[in-house]
Parts: C-alpha cells; sequence; structure tokens
C-alpha cells in the first residue's frame, strides 16, 4: 500500500504546493490584519458614517462564505478591465476576509484599553497616529494574540479555498497527485502533516511571545 | 523648566462655560492663572472642579467663552466670519505644547518600562536622540526620587510610586504649566505624602500648578490661591488662610465643617472619642 518511490517522486509537486500556500496566506494575513486595523479604527471612529462603513464591511466580507468571496472577485476582475493572475484575487479574497476578522477581534482589545491612557498620551504631544501604533496596537496586540493566532491558522487551512481559481496549493497539489497515483490515503495525510507542521510552528512562536508579554507585565 | 514671568498670564478662563445635555456643569468661569503660581480648586463632588480642569487641558470642549494658553486661544479657531471652529488637531497640540497633566489613575503605558514611558514623548515628539532622551529621564525620576525604579515595568510600583513616575513623565516636556486632576484620590492612605511632597518640591521650585484636590492640609500649606466651586460656579477664591479661616458664604463654611468633621479624630468637647 505504500509506495514510498512515489511518495518522493510527488514530494516535489506536494512542496510546491505548500509553498503557495504559505506565502499567499501570509500576503493575505499582511494585507488583511492592515485591512482590520483600518476598519477596527472606522468601528472606533467618533463619527457615525464612518462608525457605520466599517459595520457595513464586517457584516458583508464576515457574513459571505470566502469560496462565494473568491469565485466574485476571480470572475469581477476581468469585467471591470483589470487583467490580473490568478494569485492576485486569490489575495485579495483573502485578506478582504480575515480583515473582518482581524477588526473584530482588535476591537475587543482596544475597547478594554482605558481612555485615561490615551488623554495621557495627547496631552504629552502624541498624534493619533502615533498612539495607534506605539500605545493602542502593542497593548491590543498583546491582549488579542490567542484570538488572533485562532485566525491565523483558520485562514491557513481555508486557504485550501483558492484552488477554485486555479491555484495549485497543498490540497489541490495533494489531489491531483492522489488522483494521478490512486494513492489517496498516502498523498491527503502527507498534505494534512504538512498543514499540521506550519500551524505548530505558528502556535509554538505564538506561546513564547505570550510568555514574553507575561514576563513584561508581571 | 520654561521659564516664565511671575506677572505673565500662563493660562487663562474667559467666560467659560459647559453643559452636558441639558445640565449645566460649568457657568461663566473667569480664572487667570500667573506664571509661578499655584492654585488649587476645591468644592464637594459634582461641583465641576474635575469638568473644569478637563476644559482647561480641551479634554472637554467647552461651551460657550475663551481659555487662553499663553495668550493662544485653545481648542478652537477663529473664522473669516467671526464663528468658532473646532481646531485641527495639529492645531490643538500645539497650543497645549506647554501644558503637563497628571490624572488620578496615573495613565502610565503599562507596557513600557517606567524609563521608556518617560522617554516616549522625549523621542517621538521633541525629537530626542535615544541617549540624550534616557539621560533626562533618568533626571526627572531622580527629582521624584524614582532613579533605581527606570528599568521596572509600572505594574511592579506602588500607587504613589507610579504617580511619581507620573510626574515625571510630565515634567521631562518642560511644561509651563501642570494640571493636576486628584491626582491622590486613587491612593492609599499611606501612599499619599509621598506624591504631595513632590508636588509641593514643584511649587517651591516656581511651577505654575492647577490641582483639583481633596487634600485640604496640602491647599493650605501650597496654594497661593485656594478657588471653592460650588454648582458650577466659582462661589470664593483668595489666599488659603482667608479663604480657610474666615469663609464668607454659608457654602464653603458647610463644606469645610463637613472635611473637618470627617477627618476628626478626638472631639474637643472632651466626650468619648472619634464617633
Amino acid at each position: 500500500m505504500f509506495d514510498l518511490a512515489i511518495l518522493q517522486q510527488g514530494l516535489p509537486l506536494l512542496i510546491a504546493g505548500l509553498w503557495n500556500t504559505v506565502w499567499l496566506s501570509a500576503l493575505g494575513l499582511i494585507l488583511g490584519f492592515m485591512l482590520g486595523v483600518i476598519v477596527c479604527s472606522l468601528r472606533l471612529s467618533g463619527r457615525l458614517a464612518l462608525r457605520r462603513l466599517g459595520g457595513a464591511y464586517v457584516s458583508i466580507f464576515r457574513g459571505i462564505p470566502l469560496l462565494i468571496q473568491l469565485l466574485f472577485i476571480y470572475y469581477l476582475l476581468p469585467r471591470i478591465g483589470i487583467e490580473a493572475p490568478a494569485w492576485v484575487a486569490a489575495t485579495a479574497g483573502l485578506a478582504l476576509c480575515c480583515g473582518a476578522y482581524f477588526a473584530e477581534i482588535l476591537r475587543g482589545g482596544f475597547i478594554t484599553l482605558p481612555e485615561g491612557q490615551i488623554e495621557a498620551s495627547r496631552l504629552l504631544g502624541l498624534n493619533e497616529w502615533q498612539i495607534l501604533v506605539r500605545i493602542r496596537m502593542p497593548q491590543a496586540l498583546r491582549s488579542t494574540l490567542p484570538a488572533l493566532l485562532n485566525e491565523v491558522i483558520l485562514l491557513i487551512k481555508a486557504s485550501s479555498l483558492i484552488s477554485v481559481v486555479g491555484i495549485a496549493e497543498l490540497t489541490r497539489s495533494a489531489q491531483n497527485l492522489a488522483a494521478s497515483t490512486f494513492m489517496q490515503l498516502q498523498f491527503y495525510m502527507a498534505a494534512a502533516a504538512l498543514y499540521c507542521v506550519v500551524n505548530m510552528t505558528l502556535a509554538v512562536l505564538a506561546g513564547r511571545m505570550e510568555k514574553r508579554f507575561e514576563e513584561a507585565r508581571a | 523648566m520654561t521659564q516664565t514671568s511671575q506677572q505673565q498670564v500662563v493660562l487663562e478662563a474667559r467666560g467659560m462655560s459647559k453643559q452636558f445635555g441639558d445640565h449645566r456643569v460649568l457657568e461663566d468661569i473667569n480664572l487667570a492663572v500667573k506664571g509661578s503660581e499655584v492654585v488649587c480648586l476645591i468644592g464637594p463632588s459634582g461641583s465641576g472642579k474635575s469638568t473644569l480642569l478637563r476644559c482647561l487641558a480641551f479634554l472637554e470642549a467647552y461651551d460657550d467663552g475663551d481659555v487662553f494658553v499663553e495668550g493662544e486661544l485653545l481648542g478652537y479657531d477663529r473664522g473669516a466670519n467671526g464663528r468658532r471652529l473646532r481646531s485641527r488637531p495639529a492645531r490643538l497640540r500645539e497650543v497645549r505644547r506647554d501644558m503637563g497633566m497628571v490624572f488620578q489613575q496615573f495613565n502610565l503605558w503599562p507596557h513600557m518600562s517606567v524609563i521608556d514611558n518617560v522617554m516616549e514623548a522625549l523621542v517621538r515628539v521633541r525629537g530626542m536622540k535615544r541617549d540624550e532622551a534616557r539621560r533626562l529621564a533618568l533626571e526627572v525620576l531622580d527629582k521624584v526620587g524614582l532613579p533605581e525604579k527606570a528599568d521596572v515595568w509600572p505594574s511592579r510600583l506602588s500607587g504613589g510610586q507610579q504617580q511619581r513616575v507620573a510626574i515625571a513623565r510630565s515634567l521631562a516636556m518642560s511644561p509651563a504649566i501642570m494640571l493636576f486632576d486628584e491626582p491622590t484620590s486613587a491612593l492609599d492612605p499611606e501612599l499619599v505624602g509621598e506624591v504631595l511632597q513632590v508636588m509641593k518640591q514643584l511649587a517651591e521650585e516656581g511651577m505654575t500648578m492647577v490641582i483639583v484636590t481633596h487634600e485640604m492640609g496640602f491647599a493650605a500649606q501650597a496654594a497661593d490661591r485656594v478657588i471653592f466651586l460650588d454648582q458650577g460656579h466659582i462661589l470664593e477664591q483668595g489666599v488659603p488662610k482667608q479663604l480657610f479661616r474666615a469663609p464668607r458664604t454659608e457654602r464653603l463654611a458647610q463644606f469645610l465643617q463637613n472635611y473637618l468633621q470627617r477627618n476628626e479624630i478626638f472631639r474637643d468637647d472632651g466626650k468619648e472619642g472619634y464617633r
């Protein structure tokens, strides 16, 4: 049942798929995080119109399945005259979706910050950008780290959906290999192991960060 | 410390009022604080003294009247047609640049060490180099008696120590005037003294200060002028001796009477102790 030679032959394809999964997820997560900070700031804005805008964003991109978002973007881009490669649609879909989740997680971290800290920052002359980057973000990151990690892991797994726009990421690569070699169990198991390695590595890193934060606060 | 002439008015409110919904919290406040003057605001809770202080720092936007910091209108700009518009944030920062504030809850940044708390604005706002900022930060920490706590996290400090770091953080920016909003109200009684001591020292060095406080003893000893606020009005003001010894209004007399009774340990009439 285990034919190591075939498994070995398939490995380069599998690794190529893993690479696609990793870099597209990473790009999507980074852009999504920036988007999340912006949307979160909108939701906490003093202006009603901006709060509504942020709320609408979250409702839409959290409410629609990622699969449909990806397909929609993929077919929309050429219609509005943008000839972009598939990875652009994939990254955009991932970023837009996880932006909504990040915004909500960060909002939880922001609203627990005492307003007095912000007032003190303003009186010391820090501008709003400096307050965001130096005062709000570091504290929100610390308090929401476990939830953020959860979202990162969920997104990496959900990135298997980008295969619908024609990208051979890890899941699709395993599927292809399974179909051509009839070694379904072996290749799916190999893919599963690779997902686990990536996500467990992230969990360990996040755990270390958390520990460092706790030492700092104690 | 910025040198301000004793005669020069550093902070002034003219006909200022503030309203929360239908409730008028402050009514026609007129107040001028001169260089090196120490002004204490006292009054019953709900009298508007904290709101007054927050309006003087534009943490609350006052509604009518004007507030001037070193002659510059705070928080508003005059439009061409005489209408008042809220200042842009950059302008507000500029007018507030010589103002420091110390809060009841200290408001240190818990994710930064003590020295980083003090250095942050020096580096980001003043554009100082890190080693230069560090030297100055150590200087002010020394001034508040905490040089050995530079590399400690704020959460490791007592309330009194945290408040002294907050004073150092504000002091490092060399303000022309410092506002204190009930700086000892969140402290355990035995920690109040060390904070008041630092404030007294600042007063003696000529810092211009406006202090909202419940510490009548401190007000009596350190203030050049005490202002009694009641229901959003300045009811009485004067040198501490005059105000505390010979209140002119029934409200102030009552307020002081309450205070004395609350802080009385032994009764004068010879009957058994504390009631």
